[in-house]
């Protein structure tokens, strides 16, 4: 065939391309061989992690295991009525084996969750159970308290016989699934975690609102003055920058306290009497201006670097075709920065949006943000499937504005320094 | 900025409240850093500027936090500060290890799934700490390294290598790699050629990602927070305690110490930043 005459030999016969598709494979594998050892790390201790928060946050295998004999006495339930006493034996049976484990204290934390009043019901049995004869350990359980003779709670027990429940995650969006399957709000006054995610997504918006209405003049002014003086000024961003984290917020707690140097100044001129002091810091103002500090030069950096590469003659070029100095910033430079603008605005808002540190020391009750929410879960109550579920919801939203900003700016193109 | 001469009157007052704007800017940005200074001088026990202080009493100013910090009683700071470096220095040499060598087979042209892969090592930088936490808590705790330096230094390797890979890899962007082909040319082995020709060159981005990733380690609080023990405590760990509970102004005194090196560290990487734009502009 005229093909293959036509072909392109090496001097060892193998035809060129053959060839040298073969180098290639060799040097991709040899490139994915240096990038391997980081990737692998990073699968084992941080993305498989993350994985399996997921696992996390669905798992609810503690209740199924914990009380085996009772749930399979409840299948035949059909929930409409009080169980019969099979199920309270069985119940009897794995609770009297979890009194032996010491493990009745968890199996009372979990129910809670589903349904208040647990607690204190089950400490009640614990105590009574001790005395218990033989037989009849419905009409037993039943007098220890009232609840024990409630269906609602043996329907409660019933909805966590699943070894996976997707719960957790409708509790962070305060809603529940009721008897009959349906998904609900919480009421009115025990709402909290909505309020929370708006509170997050709000804050971060004005944070990085803010951040842009001062970075752009400064950005500005950097690119184009000369470099001696801009030098000098650039300092002023890259020092808090490179300072501590908690330096900075303890700096704004001396200065936004009672007696700190922000309401000594405000008295001193007069704008506010000495004994009606501000209160700037424990609240929502306390987390808007140290996080706008904070953040301020992750906004200016990328702002700069883009007005750096504009050329002052395409201004100049502006106004010399008659416009006017603002009609020539609008309409030929501020277009020109808009690249600087997304890049500066997304970095900014990923970063507020998962903040920790700053809001838990400043912001008091009402500044605080769903990371603290998660912390305070991991930390107090306990409740790690919930702290991993929050997690995964904030994670996702996260991971969408990350994928906007590859979109629009592109990984490579972040600047450090 | 001098203005021509023949700006109008309204140009010129906007002008100048630009500058006036900008300047409110500088110094919301600078200043808070200069009001821990004068009082981590404090005599007093308060964290605030005493009346002595506005009279420029001699008196009203002592180095007693500096003191405290360094010969105080039953004092946390040496211990953190040790635990700092330790875990900084070790946390720094295994990010930048890791970093190069992958950001060299990210820079190479035949690398298979560069965009995913990137998006992969870059995300321990854009996941909220939090989530890196919480995520790092649950590993170290299954693999029995949870209030251990080692699992506080591979968690801080996990947040240091993203620096790294992204400084050596804008090094490596204007990297001319028939250096390298001249070198395999002239008979040299392929690490030969890295520790000789390649190394030398990418320097400066490789010691600024060792930067950020030593100032990230040295600054991190909240993975720490859920992996310390006791003997694990660092200086942020100290910090975070004294700003929850008792604000006392040696925590005035290592913050004056920490801005002192953050300024050394500033100026390091702006050297080598200067460094590196010159080695690649030559390439060029």
């Amino acid at each position: 065939m005229s093909s293959e005459t036509k072909q392109i030999l090496t001097t060892d016969g193998v035809p060129l391309e053959v060839s040298l598709k073969k180098v290639e494979r060799r040097n991709k594998f040899k490139a994915f061989l240096l990038v391997a050892p980081l990737l692998f790390f990073l699968l084992i201790v941080y993305i498989s992690p993350i994985i399996g928060m997921l696992f996390n946050s669905v798992d609810d295998r503690m209740v199924t295991n914990s009380l085996p004999k009772t749930f399979i006495a409840m299948e035949k339930w059909d929930g409409k009525e009080l169980p019969s006493e099979e199920v309270f034996e069985a119940f009897y049976i794995d609770f009297k084996k979890l009194m032996d484990e010491e493990k009745d204290g968890k199996l009372s934390t979990q129910l809670n969750y589903t349904k208040n009043g647990f607690k204190s019901i089950i400490k009640k049995l614990r105590r009574k159970s001790k005395s218990f004869e033989e037989g009849n350990y419905k009409e037993q359980i039943m007098a220890v308290h009232e609840r024990w003779a409630n269906v609602e709670y043996w329907r409660a027990i019933k909805r966590r016989a699943p070894s996976y429940s997707y719960s957790k995650y409708l509790k962070g969006v305060d809603m529940y699934e009721n008897e009959d399957g349906k998904f609900v709000q919480v009421e009115e006054d025990r709402r909290i975690y909505k309020k929370l995610w708006v509170r997050t997504l709000k804050i971060a918006f004005y944070v990085t609102l803010f951040c842009f209405l001062m970075a752009y003049p400064i950005a500005h002014l950097l690119a184009t003055l000369p470099m001696k003086f801009s030098n000098l000024l650039m300092i002023c961003v890259l020092l808090p920058f490179w300072t501590s984290l908690l330096v900075r917020t303890a700096s704004w707690m001396i200065l936004l306290q009672q007696q700190g140097v922000v309401n000594d100044f405000l008295v001193w001129i007069g704008f506010v009497a000495n004994d009606k002091r501000l209160e700037m810091m424990y609240n929502e103002t306390g987390t808007y201006i140290a996080m706008t500090q904070i953040l301020l030069p992750f906004m200016v950096l990328p702002l700069y670097s883009v007005m750096k590469t504009i050329s002052p003659s395409l201004v100049r070029a502006g106004k010399s075709l008659g416009g006017t100095p603002f009609i020539t910033f609008w309409k030929v430079y501020f277009p020109l920065t808009i690249p600087g603008i997304g890049a500066g605005s997304l970095l900014v808002f990923i970063l507020a949006i998962g903040y920790y540190i700053t809001p838990e020391l400043v912001g008091g009750a009402s500044g605080t943000l769903i990371s603290n929410q998660i912390a305070y879960h991991m930390k107090y109550t306990l409740d790690w499937s919930f702290a991993s579920a929050m997690g995964l919801m904030l994670l996702v939203g996260v991971l969408g504005v990350y994928w906007v900003y590859n979109k629009l700016v592109g990984i490579d193109n972040i600047k450090l320094g | 900025m001098a203005l021509p001469k023949y700006t109008e009157p309204h140009y010129r007052i906007w002008h100048y409240l630009y500058l006036f704007i900008c300047g409110c800017v500088f110094f919301f940005l600078i200043a808070p850093l200069f009001v821990i200074f004068p009082l981590s001088f404090n005599a007093e026990e308060f964290l605030v500027i005493t009346d002595g202080m506005k009279r420029l009493d001699p008196d009203a100013f002592s180095l007693r936090w500096y003191k405290d910090m360094v010969y105080g009683t039953k004092n946390p700071w040496g211990l953190a500060a040790k635990n700092s470096f330790f875990i900084a220095t070790f946390a720094t040499i295994g990010a930048v290890i890791l970093g190069t060598v992958a950001a060299l087979g990210l820079s190479s042209r035949y690398m298979p799934y560069k965009g995913i892969i990137m998006a992969t090592l870059i995300s321990p930088m854009i996941v909220p700490l939090i989530i890196s936490g919480v995520a790092i808590f649950f590993f170290m705790a299954k693999a029995g390294l949870a209030a251990t330096h080692t699992g506080i230094i591979i968690a801080h390797i996990v947040l240091g290598t993203p620096f790294v890979v992204i400084t050596v890899t804008a090094t490596l962007s204007g990297f001319d790699h028939s250096v390298t082909r001249a070198a395999a040319s002239l008979g040299s082995n392929p690490v030969n050629t890295f520790m000789k020709i390649t190394l030398p060159l990418i320097l400066p981005g490789v010691i600024s990602g060792a930067l950020f990733a030593f100032v990230t380690s040295f600054d991190e609080v909240v993975i720490v927070l859920f992996l310390a023990g006791l003997d694990n405590t660092t200086i942020p760990i100290q910090m975070w305690t004294g700003l929850r509970e008792q604000l006392s102004p040696t925590i005035l005194s290592v913050a004056t110490c920490l801005i002192l090196l953050s300024t050394l560290v500033l100026v390091a990487a702006e050297l080598l930043r200067r460094r590196s734009e010159r080695i690649r502009g030559i390439n060029r």
